[in-house]
């Protein structure tokens, strides 16, 4: 079941689209734990109905997005920073 | 269908059984194996520990052991199943003890619900979409003990919505008198989710 | 934004038994790291779509873009790269996409690799990129294959360790014990780790790459003998690919 995980690199193109740089080596603090990490190290969901990022320390939920009907649906409410440098 | 761009010479995708059908709502195609999805770890349950319960909006709340829940009178039943992302699963038998049976005897103000899980799912119901045989708390699918990938030991059945409602590893149905949207119906995701009106996303 | 474009296979070449290189002609490829990645995109008659990643094999400075596909039995994606796509078809995708799991030549610190599979792919990338690197430093790769003739780019990594530029290359296989066979024959574990990795004192870069449960049991065996996780680069396959 480990195997339904996978880290931030495999929604590097998806952040591509939304921030429209590459996004893996940005840093983000957990607005549950505190715990820094790259975006490329995040635990990430890809099979469900959206994209669920989770901290690779505490599970807690960093990130959403949903797509559909043309749009994207973003929650980024559990990151409390997010840390990148200019491109 | 996309702006018609390139197309991929000799590719087919999957055998995607498209063929319109009183049963397949509009938008889904039928598949014969039992997809996962999950938004985060298979929760791990230890049974001495696990409760049901209805609980907020209710004189007395309800809560039942395993061994408790597994004495309550339980139906089986064959329903279709379809997910937001597009697949339905014809015919699909489960066992579990129909929310009618649980909300048994219960008096209350309460409009809506939220249905809650191990690991912090959480999703949106009205009473009316729970009750009158709508919904069950199922824990075999198939004539075996659900598995943990798809939601055992205990997992919401709500086919007659789009199934990310059917909560996985649920826990408890908290009645309220207003609507909270749940996991997904705070992103992006419709407040009610009907696949014959096609209920994806808000807007829908 | 990165855009889709379409490149046009030049070659096909099978690697193993359900494993094949495609090489691409891509008319401006802006270039890419090792390590990197694109989105392959496929798109049926009647606008299905289907999209999957795939790390790029060739290194920055190869001229044609080559990706290298295992083909998996109920894949959607891998059976029609690897099956049915011919020299001449065009593939559409996007990229390079990804910065994290990125080795670049100025990075001098002794590099260890370990490779699970079809995760060997990156990490051919880096290898490739080294060799052309006027300062290479000192490099190991432990690579954990099912079986002999399972292993991709045998040959290439043999005549790469052979060039006695300070690559070692050291293999597992997991499901057999050919007679003659010189290599590990177990899953990895914490005295192979040890035998391979470099001493901690030597502050290495790491990338570990393949399947989920293989990359997070590396990385744990790694932590467990006192590796900085910093140093770490992973980038999970997942159980299931296209």
């Amino acid at each position: 079941m480990a195997d339904m995980t996978l880290d931030g690199n495999a929604i590097a193109g998806l952040l591509r689209e939304i921030f429209a740089m590459e996004m893996t080596n940005a840093l983000g603090t957990c607005g549950s734990c505190g715990a820094v990490n790259e975006v490329g190290r995040v635990q990430v969901y890809v099979h469900a109905p959206g994209t669920v990022v989770r901290c690779p320390s505490c599970e807690h939920v960093l990130m959403r997005v949903v797509r559909g009907r043309g749009k994207y649906w973003v929650d980024l409410s559990g990151v409390r920073c997010l840390e990148f440098a200019e491109p | 269908m996309p702006a018609m761009g390139f197309i991929s010479r000799g590719f087919r995708g999957r055998r995607r059984d498209v063929a319109s059908s009183a049963r397949v709502p509009p938008g889904q195609y039928v598949v014969t194996d039992f997809p996962v999805l999950s938004a985060g770890p298979t929760p791990r349950v230890n049974l001495d520990q696990w409760s049901f319960s209805i609980e907020g909006e209710i004189d007395e709340p309800k809560r039942w052991t395993w061994k408790e829940f597994q004495a309550l009178p339980s139906e089986t039943v064959t329903k279709d199943i379809h997910c937001v992302t597009k697949w339905s699963k014809l015919d699909t038998t489960w066992k579990g003890v129909s929310v009618d049976t649980l909300m048994g005897g219960v008096e209350t103000a309460a409009e809506f619900s939220t249905v809650f899980s191990d690991g912090g799912y959480t999703t949106n119901l009205t009473l009316d979409d729970i009750t009158g045989n709508k919904a069950w708390v199922a824990y075999e699918f198939d004539g075996q003990p659900l598995d943990p990938e798809h939601g055992g030991p205990v997992r919401f059945l709500v086919p007659h919505l789009y199934f990310w409602k059917s909560a996985k590893w649920v826990r408890g149905i908290r009645l309220q008198k207003e609507e909270h949207p749940g996991f997904w119906e705070t992103n992006g995701y419709h407040i009610r989710g009907d696949p014959w009106q096609e209920q994806r996303y808000w807007g829908d | 934004m990165i855009k889709w474009q379409l490149g046009t296979l030049a070659e096909l070449k099978p690697e193993t038994p359900r494993v094949s290189s495609l090489y691409l002609d891509v008319p401006e490829w802006p270039g890419h790291l090792a390590g990197q990645h694109v989105d392959v995109r496929l798109t049926a008659e009647d606008g299905y779509q289907a999209e999957r990643s795939y790390s790029i094999a060739s290194a920055p400075e190869d001229r044609r873009l080559a990706l290298t596909v295992e083909r998996l039995d109920d894949g959607e994606v891998s059976p029609y790269l690897v099956g049915e796509l011919r020299v001449g078809d065009k593939l559409e995708f996007r990229g390079p996409i990804g910065g994290f799991f990125v080795w670049q030549g100025q990075d001098e610190r002794p590099l260890l690799l370990v490779a699970g599979g079809s995760g060997i792919v990156p990490l051919m990338s880096m290898l490739r990129h080294r060799a052309s690197a006027s300062r290479k430093p000192p490099a190991r790769l432990l690579y954990s294959s099912r079986k002999f003739e399972d292993i991709i780019y045998a040959q290439k990594l043999a005549r790469l360790a052979a060039a006695g530029d300070g690559l070692s290359v050291h293999h597992t296989l997991t499901r057999e014990k050919p007679s003659g066979w010189t290599g590990y024959t177990r899953r990895i574990d914490a005295a192979m780790v040890k035998d391979v990795a470099w001493p901690k004192d030597t502050t290495p870069a790491v990338f570990v790459c393949g399947p989920t449960s293989f990359v997070e049991a590396a990385a744990q065996l790694l932590v467990a003998m006192d590796y900085d996780p910093r140093w770490i680069k992973t980038e999970r396959f997942g159980a299931t690919g296209g």
